[in-house]
């Protein structure tokens, strides 16, 4: 890739770019700007700011301790808000494990295969893209729910007398996640695995490496940066989650993407949310970018 | 150590694999061959003809349909490779790309349980003995074909296996280096006494370096001898091509005087061949003879003597190679060492001449 601009003139090379860059400073980068300004002014009544801005760090104050709002009764537990936090963060580790711990043996599986049925089992994995995302979560929605698929399924052969209470709870919601995102832990997992000599296995079983030693010595750190891939793109985009947490929580499940949503819609209190986000976005961007640099090295002298 | 005389025997090896159009192919075919303690065996062939399946049935990695593996006396048909007392240096080197060399070489220790500090000891070892001293700290990316080569034998060796398996090691070095790794490999192995099994296509690197050689062919072992044999008495045709060149005039036995057998050349004339076989009268057969065993003169010598025309004559350096043909249609080649300074052809184009050769220098074969 680079080895390919390297060739070309720099009026060229700015020509090919300004599209993207373009796109990504008016619609991410600016947008970020007017949040992180929006975070440290006053709430307007009816959603918005008040206008003139009036400066403040309340909405951040707010976030680490919920007990400084003007709302907060007595029995206020000021960690309220840090503690959605945790648990999102919780779900997403979950969830990320489960997309790395199915999607490994699934990539290597369809890495095995003939050329033929490798293609065929790669378009299985991302055809749930082609469907709109709450089609799908909804679809799920109904297998689990209590006159759902299952339920019906294990009553008609009598395996169980009450139905099972699958839906609207954090098991739903982290199913609905890994079921989102198993793809996209899939995909470059595949990509890792696919590149890797199986050649190496055969030499690690000669020098005396039983199956799961070989593998955990040689195959894993080979085919560590797909892992690490998955990590980052299932991790991120599921702390934040707010459509799955809502449909399949029924309400009943808070993370820190539904409560920033809520700010933004009912709660109408936009720094609020704001606030939540930046911090929500930093602290998951440091996460990230310390996970790289040390991984990073590990794969480079890999490579 | 040893129980047997033998590191490895292969009793009636079979191993099918099936086609992609469902077909069964037989990559080795009941192959029966017993590999001596300290031996360096070579497993001689073209691509296809089973030597590679061969090896990969006696590390472990495939398992055969049908027969037995033996090493030294022990059944190891269905031990799986990690299992087996043996150690392989991969044609493309297959080291971790992702381990540094001490790493690479201390692999197998550390599998074995043996303690950091001997680890350390012995690959520091078994880099003096491949030439490599400080090597330790390298990537096998930062290394060249031929020191990647080296840490593969240092990790295959270091573990003090009863077999080390070679598949075709050399192959991707130029040439060069490559007759270099012959000389010290086969030194190496005078040296450790390992039994080696060395996996190649390249008839003259077998002859160079073992102790015996069993030349294959479409999964089967044609021929297990030693190089000598091979070479000058090769037990049919294909043996016959495959090591070195090879002259066959086919011609039809006449008559069997013990060990003495008279061959009609048809319009070319009769030769008379030495060869403990019996042949009945009238058999087919063909006089194998090489190209070096032949002299062209002006007029009758001591053997045999065959007139031919000459049609080429092709300077090679060491030799001029002469191409003859006979009144009866046969041709041969014929190779002249250039002894002196600006040697003069014996013969030129067009040339009336005449070919001898002894009684004992060719084969008689039939298949």
């Amino acid at each position: 890739m680079l080895k390919y601009f390297r060739g070309k003139k720099n009026s060229q090379l700015i020509g090919l770019m300004s599209p993207g860059a373009l796109w990504i400073l008016l619609f991410f980068n600016l947008p970020i700007l007017i949040m992180l300004f929006i975070s440290f002014v006053e709430r307007g009544r009816a959603g918005g700011i008040k206008l003139p801005p009036v400066y403040t760090l309340d909405n951040y104050i707010l976030f680490f301790n919920s007990c400084a709002s003007d709302f907060a009764g007595s029995a206020c537990s000021p960690f309220l808000y840090l503690g959605i936090f945790g648990h999102s963060i919780r779900i997403g580790l979950v969830v990320t494990f489960w997309c790395i711990a199915v999607g490994y043996p699934l990539s290597y599986f369809i890495s095995k295969q003939k050329q033929i049925w490798r293609d065929t089992l790669m378009i299985l994995v991302i055809i749930p893209f082609w469907t709109n995302f709450l089609v799908r979560t909804y679809a799920l929605k109904q297998v689990l729910a209590t006159e759902g698929l299952i339920n019906t399924l294990f009553m008609n052969i009598g395996l169980i007398n009450q139905p099972f209470d699958l839906l609207f709870n954090e098991f739903a919601v982290v199913v609905g996640l890994i079921y989102g995102y198993l793809p996209f832990a899939v995909l470059p997992m595949y990509a890792s695995i696919e590149k890797f000599d199986h050649s190496l296995m055969e030499a690690a079983a000669d020098l005396g490496a039983p199956p799961q030693r070989a593998f955990w010595r040689v195959m894993l750190p080979m085919t560590m940066p797909g892992v690490v891939a998955a990590l980052v793109l299932v991790f991120v985009p599921v702390v934040g989650a707010f459509i799955t947490p809502d449909i399949m929580g029924g309400g009943k499940v808070e993370m820190i993407g539904t409560l920033i949503n809520r700010q933004f819609g009912v709660a109408r209190n936009w720094p609020f949310g704001s606030a939540m986000s930046l911090v929500l976005m930093s602290l998951v961007l440091v996460g990230v970018i310390a996970y790289f640099r040390s991984s990073t090295e590990e794969t480079r002298r890999a490579m | 150590m040893a129980s047997s005389e033998f590191a490895v025997e292969m009793q009636d090896i079979v191993k099918q694999f099936v086609t992609p159009e469902g077909g069964i192919l037989a990559a080795v075919n009941h192959v029966t061959m017993q590999i001596k303690d300290g031996e360096f065996f070579s497993l001689l062939g073209p691509s296809g003809c089973g030597k590679t399946t061969s090896l990969r049935m006696i590390a472990g990695f495939e398992l055969p349909t049908d027969g037995n593996i033996l090493i030294h006396g022990k059944d190891m048909s269905q031990t799986p490779a990690f299992q087996r007392p043996i150690n392989t240096v991969f044609q493309q080197y297959a080291l971790f790309p992702h381990m540094t060399v001490e790493q690479n070489i201390a692999f197998g220790l550390e599998m074995k349980g043996v303690s950091r500090t001997d680890r350390i000891r012995r690959v520091g070892e078994a880099l003096e003995m491949v030439r490599l001293p400080g090597m330790e700290m390298r990537r096998p990316k930062q290394l060249s074909g031929g020191q990647q080569q080296r840490i593969a034998l240092a990790r295959a060796l270091v573990n003090k296996p009863e077999v080390l398996l070679l598949d075709e090691p050399l192959g991707a070095l130029d040439l060069k280096l490559r007759k270099e790794m012959q000389l010290e490999l086969k030194t190496l192995q005078r040296e450790v006494g390992i039994t080696f099994i060395y996996v190649t296509h390249d008839q003259e690197e077998a002859l160079t370096m073992s102790d015996r050689i069993a030349v294959m062919s479409k999964g089967l072992a044609l021929q297990i001898g030693v190089p000598e044999e091979i070479y000058e008495r090769p037990a049919n045709k294909f043996v016959a091509d495959f090591i070195g060149e090879t002259n066959f005039l086919d011609g039809v036995v006449k008559r069997q005087n013990g060990n003495v057998v008279e061959v009609d050349l048809p319009g070319s004339g009769v030769v008379f061949v030495e060869s403990s076989r019996k042949f009945t009268n009238g058999q087919q057969v063909a006089v194998a003879v090489r190209p070096e065993k032949l002299t062209l003169n002006s007029e009758i010598k001591d053997g045999n003597n065959l007139k031919g025309r000459v049609e080429e004559v092709i300077y090679i350096g060491t030799d001029t190679q002469y191409g003859v043909r006979f009144p009866g249609g046969q041709k041969a080649r014929v190779r002249e060492q250039n002894t002196s300074f600006a040697h003069k052809s014996i013969a030129k184009s067009g040339d009336e001449v005449m070919m001898s050769f002894t009684y004992v220098s060719p084969s008689l074969l039939t298949e």
